[in-house]
């Protein structure tokens, strides 16, 4: 059934046998897998599995053999990890709407639609970059990646030092702004319950083969217990708790 | 004073405050793309190509502008291919730039190769140093949104379809340009200043990006205006020399007027 459904779905990304190597180190070896539309993937694995390597790939800045085919008419947004977006530059979320919205020829009806449904405030747009909380970043880099309309969004850990609580907000939006703008979503998290709760399919790098499919037929204690080298203690009470 | 009373001082000194005006626009983006290094190099690479140039007898702006853009390719495929491994390597770059070009140049030039001359223009070097100017300014606004998007992060700059590699080279080669226009009343050992100070003035009196780009500018504009009125008080000074002590002025002065950046 799941198999069938899956089949009728469009085809944003389809990945083959794909290999990177950086500085001769293998990061990723072998790769194969299909991200359909509407779906949320979510691509876990210890630090230093090559998850953001993988991302960068897939917007084709690093050199790999393989295949990668993004379905024509594609427009991809890219969520930064926080800590990697410089914070020190004398810029505001206006600033960085109006380049992006320049470059892609969008209105300024578009910037003030988008900043709308990442609920940003005329403070917040107009506001330095610097200043503004963990939580007010995000839903900036959001609201970049949300202008132009794109029909797949990149999330390279997007909460990745933040709280607990704006974690969950920025989960929360980030699934509403999924289901309300028929968004396909790739998320590289270290957090298992968000995966559990968010995720339609799952991509596991790490040591040994990479594994692909739902999280319920994926995540077993024996395969978590494999990508993490961890005794599967955490991950059985995750399991437990969310019903799998 | 003997220069300022010349016929064509007159070009000189209208080049000098439309080269400011590149100058700070352009160093407004190197600062942000945290290029200083980069861009000291750059201009270090000026030094052996007017070596060779006063050895050869040839127009020194000839011989800066190959050892320039040679040198500015060099940088770009270091910054592409090495990633942390380029600040080593341009340290190296930068040493070897500086000690091949005092070796080559002519001690009787040397002083002026490194600190700049200010020296009468005659009407075409004016036209050709205008329109490079005028393009760098053009370029550069025409670039902007690419660069800002590419400073932010190039991994959002290449999801929106922008060419990362291509900005920067486009940028690195903009850069260039500015150096080789500075050369004559900077030297090369001072034409990357002018593009550094007046922007981290800018850096310091705002955090919004249009008044970073237009208060960079305008000090830069000060500082070669009130250099150029030093040196032509006191011409043992050079112009170079001058143009950089006023900027440092500002920039000092900024430390107790700048707005404080966030997170600092």
């Amino acid at each position: 059934m799941f198999n069938w459904i899956q089949k009728l779905m469009k085809t944003i990304l389809s990945v083959k046998d794909l290999t990177i190597k950086l500085d001769g180190r293998s990061i990723i070896s072998g790769l194969s897998f299909e991200l359909h539309a509407r779906e949320m993937l979510a691509i876990i694995g210890p630090n230093g599995a090559g998850k953001t390597v993988l991302l960068r790939t897939l917007l084709r800045m690093l050199p790999y053999q393989g295949e990668i085919s993004w379905m024509e008419g594609a427009r991809i947004g890219y969520v930064p990890q926080r800590v990697a977006a410089d914070r020190q530059l004398p810029l505001s979320a206006s600033d960085l709407l109006n380049a992006k919205a320049r470059f892609l020829k969008l209105s300024q009806v578009d910037i003030e639609r988008t900043a709308s449904v990442a609920n940003l405030t005329p403070e917040l747009l107009n506001a330095n970059m610097g200043i503004l909380s963990g939580g007010q970043f995000q839903k900036v880099l959001i609201a970049v990646a949300l202008l132009g309309q794109p029909n797949v969004i990149l999330f390279d850990e997007p909460t990745a030092s933040l709280d607990e609580l704006t974690e969950e907000r920025v989960y929360e939006s980030l699934h509403r702004i999924k289901e309300e703008q028929g968004i396909t979503v790739v998320l590289v998290s270290h957090d298992l319950s968000v995966v559990y709760q968010y995720a339609t399919m799952v991509l596991c790098i790490g040591k040994g083969k990479p594994c692909f499919g739902p999280p319920k037929e994926v995540l077993t204690p024996e395969a978590l217990e494999a990508l993490y080298s961890a005794p599967p203690k955490y991950y059985q009470h995750l399991l437990d708790h969310h019903g799998f | 004073m003997s220069w300022l009373t010349h016929s064509s001082a007159n070009y000189s000194i209208m080049l000098a405050l439309l080269f400011a005006v590149a100058a700070g626009l352009v160093g407004s983006f190197a600062l942000m793309k945290r290029m200083l290094l980069a861009g000291d190099v750059i201009s270090h690479l000026a030094l052996p190509g007017l070596g060779l140039a006063f050895l050869l007898k040839i127009n020194p702006l000839i011989g800066a502008a190959t050892t320039l853009f040679l040198g500015t390719l060099l940088i770009w495929q270091l910054q592409k291919k090495t990633g942390l491994a380029t600040e080593n390597v341009i340290g190296v770059v930068f040493a070897a730039a500086l000690g091949i070009g005092a070796a080559i140049t002519p001690s009787d030039d040397l002083v002026e190769a490194l600190f700049g001359k200010n020296q009468a223009t005659s009407l075409f070097s004016f036209l050709l140093g205008a329109v490079a100017v005028v393009f760098i300014i053009a370029a550069t606004w025409k670039l902007r949104d690419r660069l800002v998007l590419t400073l932010f992060s190039p991994e959002v700059a290449t999801a929106t379809g922008v060419n990362v590699d291509r900005v920067n080279l486009c940028f690195l080669l903009l850069f260039s340009l500015t150096i080789v226009v500075g050369l004559r009343f900077m030297g090369s050992l001072l034409a990357g200043s002018l593009i550094i100070l007046p922007a981290a003035i800018g850096r310091r009196l705002t955090n919004k990006m249009s008044h970073f780009l237009i208060a960079s500018s305008v000090a830069s504009t000060i500082s070669v205006g009130l250099g150029l009125l030093l040196t032509a008080v006191a011409p043992k000074f050079g112009s170079g020399p001058s143009i950089v002590m006023v900027a440092a002025l500002l920039f000092t002065m900024s430390l107790s007027k700048g707005v404080r950046r966030a997170g600092v």
